[in-house]
């Protein structure tokens, strides 16, 4: 599209921040290397601490790292500060309108703070409220807004500068379910009309299921990074739970007909297979026992962020302990 | 309710767009005057602001200076609000700017500060606007005191309108840049409210705004001259007297000429004083705020 587009959107490599903390250092980011193609949406999940707003700010020009490097958009994060804050979007956890002002006039100050030219700034800013559905509110006060339509403002004002890259710290944050829902959807809207790279910070997992590509960050390192269909694989498998009028027949059979160890956990029949939904035809002709119920249950992210995070893992199986090994069955 | 199906189809092209760079100045200059702007939008969007400021002035003036004046002698027939006059103009000032100055607090807390802080311009035309936004919208605010004028016994010149207008945009300047400097060390809104005032009510006193600095004790007197702010009521009351016939006794007793160890300094030398002092604060607090930000 133009001579600016070479390479990845965002590559990092060694990058680290460490803070003092009286006379012991903290090193909230350790090392990371990072590399986000462009038009991806990319995933940044974390446990609170984890060093993801650390490292949002170390690629966004806030803070300068204690070592390694980073590149947005072709330019590095330090020498080149402001190439690479006109080439980025930024939409924060906290909320930086001014209130006082009109919508339109907040995204004409950005417009203006940005170098934009006045015959640009007028059309993109149509644009932009036009994409959040703010264009007939865009003479209101922003402080008549609800949270939501302030959020939509934000949105629309990280992308009045046309940015490469567009990064969002979670987003959806204190949002009720259908505005998180309808950000999304101006997300997907805004990815299938631009070639635009967004990183995304959030820690609703439901989300996280919108992005092309998902890293885990934990204790200042990324401890896992890939698709979120590979990650869900990753830990293995489908659970089915049945309920049945003889387990001890049903658990029998499975593991005759079928080659896998059942258990009984919290009153249900349960095993973990790779398709689960392919097996479901089999109980019924191959158990013979009489079937109540099947419930199939897909590996969720969430699982995922638990198995890799261990902060408080999960056991899908019930009290007794997991009789499916989370890692490493496929 | 989506708009996918209206939206020029034009928007795919999010790169082609980015403005040049700039040449550096040009770009810094205009943040500059971007921030500056944005305090005069909020002005008008704040209109409650604006009448309120005025009541205090308006105040000190028919209120507290009709009650002096039964008591002060001004050496001859001049009204004591003619001399009151032009000190209460440059202490509206003081509070409007220095509210102005501190409201960078207020830009830090409720985020706004953070927008500025990531766009692609310096920290010192966030600095600069900010000052130069304050110190326009507090001399916007104290004009329509300037329709007092008559009421006090003084004339309309334009020559006085302009010199008064001059120095009332030094003097909240000055107040403008002492409140962005004080905002770059206190970080939240309850602190900044009684440090300012504890700022600026001395530097009111202190100036010979409310009273002669003729014949002061040695201590105040030391005090007054230490206080930039007399450099601006002291050239402004110079501007407004010069236009009535006073006697020689009053000239003494109400516009006392200003001495640095024996020298009389001039009016010119007095505002530029202020000048310097101002952009020295100015300076400072961009100093401080691009390493401490």
């Amino acid at each position: 599209m133009s001579d600016t587009v070479r390479g990845p959107a965002i590559e990092a490599v060694g990058l680290t921040k460490t803070y003092k903390s009286g006379d012991t250092a903290v090193e909230a980011v350790r090392s990371i290397d990072l590399r986000v193609e462009a038009g991806q949406t990319y995933g940044f999940l974390g446990p609170n601490g984890a060093g993801k707003s650390t490292t949002i700010e170390m690629l966004c020009t806030i803070r300068n790292p204690t070592s390694g490097t980073a590149r947005v958009g072709g330019f590095d994060v330090v020498r080149e500060r402001d190439q690479v804050r006109r080439r980025i979007g930024l939409v924060f956890q906290q909320q930086t309108l001014d209130l006082q002002l009109t919508a339109e006039q907040n995204l004409r100050f950005h417009a203006d703070l940005y170098g934009l030219g006045r015959a640009d700034a007028e059309r993109r800013i149509d644009e932009v409220l036009e994409m959040v559905a703010l264009a007939d509110r865009r003479s209101d006060v922003v402080m008549k807004f609800s949270g939501g339509m302030k959020r939509r403002l934000e949105i629309a004002r990280g992308l009045v500068h046309a940015p490469q890259v567009l990064f969002l710290d979670e987003p959806t944050i204190g949002l009720d379910p259908q505005t998180r829902a309808a950000i999304w959807d101006y997300l997907h809207d805004l990815r299938q009309r631009t070639e635009i790279t967004v990183f995304v910070t959030t820690h609703y997992m439901d989300e996280a299921e919108h992005c092309d590509r998902i890293a885990i960050m934990d204790h200042g390192e990324i401890v896992v990074e890939d698709t979120p269909e590979a990650l869900k694989s990753s830990i293995g498998t489908d659970r089915i739970a049945l309920r049945t009028d003889d387990d001890e027949v049903a658990i029998a059979r499975i593991r005759e007909r079928l080659g896998v160890e059942a258990g009984v956990h919290e009153g249900q029949v349960t095993i973990a297979v790779p398709e689960g939904a392919q097996v479901v035809p089999r109980l019924f002709t191959e158990l013979g026992v009489h079937i109540l119920s099947v419930t199939v249950t897909r590996p969720s992210l969430d699982d995922v962020f638990m198995t890799y995070t261990g902060r408080t893992i999960r056991d899908s199986e019930g009290p007794q302990g997991s009789v499916f090994p989370f890692a490493g069955r496929r | 309710m989506t708009t996918r199906d209206t939206a020029p189809a034009g928007t795919a092209a999010p790169l082609d767009l980015l403005p040049e760079v700039r040449s550096d100045r040009a770009h810094q200059l205009r943040a500059t005057w971007v921030v500056t702007r944005r305090e005069l939008l909020r002005l008008k969007q704040d209109k409650a602001r604006m009448v309120t400021m005025l009541l205090q002035p308006v105040l000190f003036i028919f209120v507290m200076g009709t009650g002096l004046g039964s008591i002060v002698d001004t050496g001859g027939g001049t009204d004591f609000r003619t001399f009151l006059y032009p000190g209460v103009l440059a202490t509206s000032v003081l509070f409007t700017a220095a509210f102005a100055g501190i409201s960078l607090v207020w830009d830090r807390e409720f985020g706004f500060l953070r927008e500025m802080m990531v766009a692609p311009i310096s920290r010192a035309s966030i600095i600069w606007g900010k000052c130069l936004g304050g110190a326009i919208v507090a001399t916007l605010q104290s004009l329509v005191l300037l329709a007092l004028l008559g009421t006090v016994g003084i004339p309309y010149s334009p020559v006085l309108i302009v010199e008064l207008i001059g120095c009332l945009f030094l003097g909240a300047l000055l107040l403008t840049a002492l409140g962005v400097l004080l905002s770059t060390r206190i970080k939240t809104i309850q602190a900044a409210m009684p440090i300012s005032q504890l700022l600026i009510m001395p530097m009111m006193f202190l100036s010979g705004s409310l009273f002669p600095i003729s014949g002061l004790p040695g201590w105040l007197a030391v005090l007054t001259h230490l206080n930039p702010l007399t450099y601006v009521v002291q050239p402004m009351r110079h501007f407004t007297l010069e236009h009535l016939s006073l006697t020689a006794a009053e000239q003494e007793r109400l516009l006392p000429v200003i001495t640095w160890f024996g020298w009389e300094v001039p009016v010119g030398v007095q505002l530029g004083a202020v000048a310097v002092i101002t952009l020295g604060l100015v300076a400072l607090a961009a100093r401080i705020f691009r390493t401490t930000e």
